[in-house]
């Protein structure tokens, strides 16, 4: 909940958020602050964490934030993937329950396709200005 | 008194803007030609009379007087002096006001010693300059009074959010804002040089060091940024490509490529076109900048006050400058023409590669920040972070990277590969050493591996342009290339280590306990509740050792603060050459323990070494450019004497 | 030079589209909610645990029993499940079958919750670790859901219920009873 408040804007003294979370009476779940034994799920497990969507802080994500709800998908994301289950199908299972909005890493759909079209015609776009700009005229001399 | 002194002042600097706009515009025609003579003056007088609102916007809280409604707003009497101080920019009101003083000092300043472009290209600049800051003068006079009372006054200040309270604040914001609004210069710079057609190598030249001074603190603002939230925030992240913060990156982005373009223009008369734009981009990047964070329209939760009046009004401004701009440069632009030609392999070829890779990673950042508010204007949700941003700039950066490694030992116009061979030999070299040496460190991702090899090819390839050469000789602005180039690769190895050999651990501790992060063994002894000035917090006491070296003493504190109140998190770091261990004590779990995040940060620093060095390498730039320039001045004059002197 | 011109006049044009894109979210209030994608579809499977002695747990199962029922998400540290205690007892009142989800909650709070507010539930699943609120693409508490009699969610209220949600709420409980 309290992303900083760092950049640009800090300027500007911020009036979300941060204080009105009221503390739920439960310790954090289990696994919210508590690591995989084996090494490798753990990795799999942050790589996952660091691209959902904390959904009561908005903009972080839930490897970033102390909100309860954020421990609780920890959880989850943690426990599934001892139990064997691939980062993918836990991203795939909460986008079946919250839409594209959760998962940091967006997906091809004739919602997103621009955001993949526009880097290629960017980079052809790019080429060409480089080519125009100096392989045309590299075979003439200036005058 | 003082607070009315100050809104005086304001208003008497708005309408010198406006007589510089009127008189600026008028004498570039035939009838108005006399006027031209308060052009400057006026920017003069509008400088100090700025500076003289926001030094009593500085006065009113360094005295908490708590009937000015802003202060009593966002400060507190409790709070330490550089907090008070930083409070006066840390709020709407005051950092609005801080803009356009920095932007009025600065016309000031062109006004005052600018003296190598026309005249009218000049008069046209600061007319354009005088348009900009009209625009924000209303802004602050008509919805945003920094100066307004409160009645009766309060009792006490409302206080500053304490994530704010941090000498980061003192900082980060108003270096930012240096960078924004020395964009602005540019801007009118770029402006004016269109109006009057005027786009010569001098004119780059008198534009660059403005440039080089907002990118310095643009690098500065963003380095010290990434620092604060880095260490403030508790999860050990330095970047997370939040909109706000890609709003301060675009302009960097954009400035970084005008400064290359204009070093073309300034040199070789080339890139004429595409430096005008970019100089009117890079301004508009920081106006965007501005209105994204101030508008609320995009989640971060760094934007507050959301208020739709403020944001349309920024955003009028933003059409007025940034539409007007554009369609001037639109109609204009082809009455320019393109200037000296060159061939692909030279040094502005290489400068042609950079500033079409810089422009697309713009595009890209610019997409991935605002594709979201797209699809939220057709009731659609979704999301852009990390996972899209950073592979997908690093399409462009990576050939950028490569053509940075050799790109400052082409020389102007034409060049051969062949004629820098064992420089690119080498820097080949520095890149096989780089996978060698990733490959048997093994475990290490794609773009993370990219990063480190890529690193060492540009730290070697920025070096070599030294080579061969007298290093006591050499102008300062090759030093300045040399070190920020090297910081590029610094910062470059800084990010790709810490996301390639970051090890965490998380773990519940009783005071006893003994913990491990990488080579680092962390004992806690003790959590002792602390007091503050405004807070008290629990701190955990530990003592941290390196493999055997002796143990040293962290403390990372859970806070709370009572104005407002709120809790945070006040990481503990210990900084080795080598990386940093970055310790948070959370809350107390209910058997007693505590919970503590402990990270071993392989070469993090580098980051913001990096960052440092990038802006050292623009100063050095900057006194070099300068001082070439008031030399040349001098000699001038000594010409000019000696003509009137002997000849006549 | 032709192509040169169109790519300026491109700029100006996706310039003009991006503020004109800022004009129309800037003219429209923020909506930040996130909502489920589960409406209609079958509630995931579940069974939770009892938190209260005197109401039963609850499971996905009796979510199926051939009625309709308002699953209300809530917590005894929620201040917005408070305010929103009498509306739930309206709509009690007029009959609607409420069963409770507590998210992360001590049983203790609970039910000094529930004695202070009045207990509109006639089952109460204790959820500590947000599992059913993750599975049913629940964002907050509170949160209301309309599940017909077989099981499948067909509503969702996001926030306090309030005076004006209670006819709409009834409306929708109707319809899923068809």
């Amino acid at each position: 909940m309290k992303r900083l408040s760092i950049f640009v804007i800090v300027l500007a003294t911020l009036g979300y958020g941060q204080v009105a979370l009221a503390q739920d009476s439960l310790p954090p779940a289990p696994y919210a602050y508590r690591q995989l034994d084996d090494p490798q799920q753990e990795h799999e497990a942050e790589e996952l964490m660091e691209s959902l969507r904390c959904l009561t802080c908005q903009s972080q994500s839930i490897a970033d934030s102390d909100a309860p709800m954020a421990g609780d998908m920890r959880h989850q994301v943690r426990t599934r993937i001892a139990a064997g289950e691939s980062p993918e199908h836990i991203r795939q299972w909460l986008m079946e329950r919250y839409g594209d909005y959760i998962s940091y890493t967006p997906r091809m759909s004739n919602d997103t396709w621009p955001l993949f079209a526009v880097p290629v015609l960017l980079f052809l776009g790019a080429g060409l200005i480089v080519w125009r700009r100096i392989g045309r005229r590299s075979g003439k001399d200036s005058q | 008194m003082i607070a009315e002194f100050g809104l005086a002042a304001l208003w008497l600097a708005a309408a010198l803007a406006a007589l510089q706009l009127l008189s600026g515009c008028l004498s570039l025609t035939e009838k108005g030609q006399n006027l031209a003579l308060l052009v400057r003056p006026a920017a003069v007088i509008q400088a100090v009379l700025c500076a003289a609102a926001f030094g009593s916007l500085l006065l009113l809280f360094a005295r908490t007087d708590l009937s000015v409604l802003l202060v009593a707003m966002n400060s507190h009497s409790a709070k330490p002096m550089i907090f008070k101080v930083a409070a006066t920019w840390g709020n709407h009101e005051g950092s609005m006001l801080l803009w356009v003083t920095v932007m009025a000092l600065a016309g000031g300043l062109i006004a005052l010693i600018e003296k190598r472009l026309p005249e009218r290209t000049m008069l046209a600049t600061l007319g354009a300059q005088a348009f900009v800051g009209l625009g924000f003068y209303a802004f602050l006079l008509f919805s945003s009074n920094p100066f307004e009372r409160l009645s009766p006054p309060a009792e006490q200040g409302m206080g500053l959010n304490p994530l704010l309270q941090d000498i980061g604040l003192a900082f980060h914001p108003p270096t930012l804002y240096l960078g924004y609004v020395g964009l602005s210069v540019a801007f009118s710079f770029a402006v004016g040089a269109l109006l009057t057609r005027n786009v010569t190598p001098e004119f780059a030249r008198v534009m660059r060091p403005w440039i080089l001074g907002a990118w310095i603190f643009l690098t500065l603002g963003i380095t010290a940024g990434s620092y604060w939230a880095y260490y403030e925030l508790g999860w050990g992240g330095w970047w997370f490509w939040d909109p706000v913060e890609n709003a301060s990156l675009m302009p960097w982005l954009a400035a970084t490529a005008l400064l290359h373009s204009a070093s073309v223009l300034a040199s070789r008369d080339a890139l004429r076109t595409w430096t005008i734009m970019l100089g009117v981009i890079a301004f508009s990047m920081s106006m965007m900048g501005t209105f994204l964070v101030r508008s609320g329209i995009l989640t971060s939760v760094h934007a507050f006050a959301v208020d739709p009046e403020r944001g349309s009004f920024i955003l009028a401004l933003l059409v007025l400058n940034i539409g007007a701009a554009l369609v001037l440069f639109a109609l204009r632009a082809n009455t320019i023409s393109e200037g000296q030609q060159f061939r692909a392999v030279s040094r502005e070829g290489a400068l042609v590669i950079n500033n079409v890779a810089l422009s697309a990673i713009l595009g890209i950042v610019l997409l991935g920040t605002l594709y979201p508010l797209l699809t939220e204007a057709f009731g659609i949700r979704v999301s852009v972070g990390p996972p899209y941003f950073n592979p997908v700039s690093a399409i462009f950066a990576v050939p950028m990277l490569i053509v940075l490694a050799v790109g400052p030992m082409l020389r102007w116009r034409r060049d051969s590969l062949g004629r820098i061979e064992k420089p690119i030999i080498a820097v080949i070299l520095a890149g096989l050493v780089g996978i060698i040496v990733a490959f048997s460190l093994g475990g290490i991702e794609l773009l993370p591996f990219i990063g480190i090899v890529l690193s060492l090819m540009v730290a070697v390839g920025s070096v070599l342009p030294l080579k061969g050469r007298s290093l006591r000789r050499l102008p300062l602005a090759v030093w300045g290339m040399v070190i920020a180039h090297l910081g590029i690769a610094v910062a470059l190895f800084g990010m790709s280590a810490d996301s390639a050999f970051t090890q965490q651990t998380l773990v519940a501790a009783s005071p006893g306990d003994v913990a491990k992060v990488g080579p680092w063994t962390i004992t806690l002894e003790s959590v002792d509740p602390v007091a503050g000035p405004n807070w008290t917090a629990l701190e955990g006491r530990m003592a941290a050792s390196y493999r055997d070296e002796p143990a040293q003493r962290i403390a990372p504190q859970s806070r709370t603060f009572w104005a407002p109140p709120q809790q945070t998190s006040e990481s503990a770091l210990l900084t080795r050459w080598n990386g940093q261990l970055y310790a948070v004590i959370g809350n107390e779990a209910e058997d007693g323990r505590w919970q503590l995040r402990l990270w071993w940060k392989p070469f993090v620093t580098f980051i913001w070494y990096g960052g440092i060095m990038i802006a050292l390498g623009g100063l050095l730039a900057l006194m070099g450019r300068v001082s070439v320039d008031l030399r040349r001045r001098h000699a001038q004059r000594r010409i000019e004497q000696r003509h009137e002197g002997y000849v006549q | 030079m032709k192509g040169f011109r169109i790519g300026l006049w491109l700029i100006v044009a996706v310039a003009l589209g991006v503020l004109a894109l800022f004009a129309t979210q800037l003219s429209k209030p923020k909506d930040d909610l996130v909502r489920s994608q589960m409406i209609g579809k079958p509630v995931p499977q579940f069974k939770l645990d009892a938190i209260v002695p005197d109401r039963p747990g609850l499971s996905s199962a009796d979510l199926a029993d051939g009625k309709p029922k308002l699953l209300n998400i809530f917590a005894s540290w929620c201040v917005p499940c408070a305010a929103e205690a009498p509306q739930l007892a309206a709509l009690e009142a007029q009959g609607v079958n409420i069963v409770g989800v507590a998210i992360r909650d001590k049983p203790a709070d609970a039910s000094q919750f529930l004695q202070l507010y009045g207990n509109p539930y006639s089952r109460i699943g204790a959820d500590n670790l947000s599992a059913v609120q993750l599975a049913i693409g629940s964002s907050g508490v509170p949160e209301s859901f309309v599940v017909d009699g077989k099981g499948i969610i067909r509503y969702q209220h996001i926030g306090d219920i309030q005076d004006r949600d209670v006819p709409v709420l009834l409306q929708k409980l109707r319809e899923a009873g068809q």
